[in-house]
């Protein structure tokens, strides 16, 4: 019974905790996009994340995600370079994604929903993302993913524009690994 | 020993050729296209081709198993009948190894074959620039030897007709058989 006491109060305590650091060595973000149906994987590789999240105070909750488009790696040299050209990203002008969360809320169990603003070259869209919340002691991963119409921020204009050759929806998933240090 | 070759031999023979000069000429013609839609469709197009020469050759060989091909005319001295034996077990060789180091191709550098944009066709390898590269020239050089033998193969057949004048390349002609061969 003290046993079982102790335990509910530390899972209390972790519970209360307030996660803000978040180590971007053990995140990262992905992408799946779809060309002629076949399936093609890419990632960034930097980008910075600001997060504060206490799950019992959700309305305090806030995130900011900042990618740095420049690390695309869509999967060879060749389209690497195309992406970033003025018809896609044109990381020249707009080098920054960038998404910063309104409002948190809790669906079930460990699943969350977070509604915020992305930003992608010039473009502002309203974005609704889910993830998955796992405390474990000090450490916590938010993990999810959410699907992006590359046309709602002219990613790939002109002769791209074509969503029966590239697809119009991208998949993009993501990992961080958030500490807590209350 | 059948004295003609079947209706499905010779079907199998010509729709084979009619898809190898066209999936050959694709390829042939998008390798050196730059990055666009109409790219990745050829691309997609090429690869669909190859796979479909690769699964009528399977049916081939199979009904070639069951059904024995005419037997190549007297007149012929050994040597030549050894080097025509040798040229088809080349031909069959690159029908089936052409379109699997294609796929082989794809699935090292991370674009893996979605056979008529349906069927995801399994990955034979994990992603690797570096095998993506040798199974690229394994194709060019596996290409260039079909294109001498089938060069090889028709002067052959041209030869059998017109110098040797018996019935071998009358055989294999879709329409004319009947008649002649009675």
């Amino acid at each position: 019974m003290k046993a079982f006491l102790l335990i509910s109060l530390l899972g209390v305590s972790a519970q209360a905790a307030i996660f803000d650091q978040v180590q971007l060595p053990q995140s990262n973000i992905s992408f799946v996009s779809k060309q002629m149906n076949v399936p093609f994987e890419g990632k960034f590789s930097k980008f910075n994340a600001q997060l504060q999240f206490d799950p019992e105070r959700l309305e305090t909750a806030q995130a900011q995600l900042d990618i740095d488009l420049n690390s695309i790696d869509a999967g060879s040299s060749e389209a690497n370079e195309e992406v970033k050209s003025k018809g896609w990203f044109y990381v020249k002008n707009f080098p920054t994604a960038k998404f910063v969360s309104t409002s948190v809320k809790k669906l079930e169990n460990n699943r969350y929903e977070v509604l915020g603003n992305m930003t992608i070259k010039g473009k502002t869209n309203p974005m609704t993302i889910l993830f998955d919340f796992k405390p474990q002691n000090q450490n916590a991963t938010f993990e999810g993913n959410f699907a992006l119409k590359r046309s709602q921020f002219d990613i790939g204009e002109g002769i791209w524009s074509d969503t029966s050759v590239v697809a119009d929806e991208v998949q993009v998933r993501f990992k961080f690994l958030v500490l807590s240090t209350h | 020993m059948s004295q003609t070759y079947t209706k499905t031999a010779i079907s199998l023979h010509w729709l084979i050729a009619l898809n190898i000069a066209i999936v050959f000429s694709i390829g042939v013609y998008m390798h050196e296209l730059p990055l666009s839609p109409h790219k990745l469709q050829i691309y997609s197009y090429h690869k669909w081709a190859g796979i479909t020469v690769f699964l009528l050759v399977l049916f081939r060989l199979m009904w070639r198993y069951l059904h024995s091909p005419p037997p190549l005319p007297e007149t012929m001295p050994i040597w030549e009948k050894e080097i025509s034996e040798v040229v088809h077990y080349f031909l069959y060789f690159l029908m089936l190894a052409i379109p699997l180091s294609g796929w082989l191709m794809s699935s090292a550098a991370g674009f893996p074959v979605v056979l008529f944009g349906i069927i995801p066709l399994p990955d034979l390898i994990s992603k690797d620039k570096e095998l993506a590269g040798l199974f690229k020239q394994l194709h060019f050089f596996l290409n260039m030897s079909l294109f001498l033998l089938v060069f090889l193969h028709s002067v052959a057949a041209l030869k059998h007709h017109f110098i040797a004048k018996d019935n071998v390349l009358i055989q294999m002609l879709p329409f004319l058989k009947r008649e002649k061969t009675l």
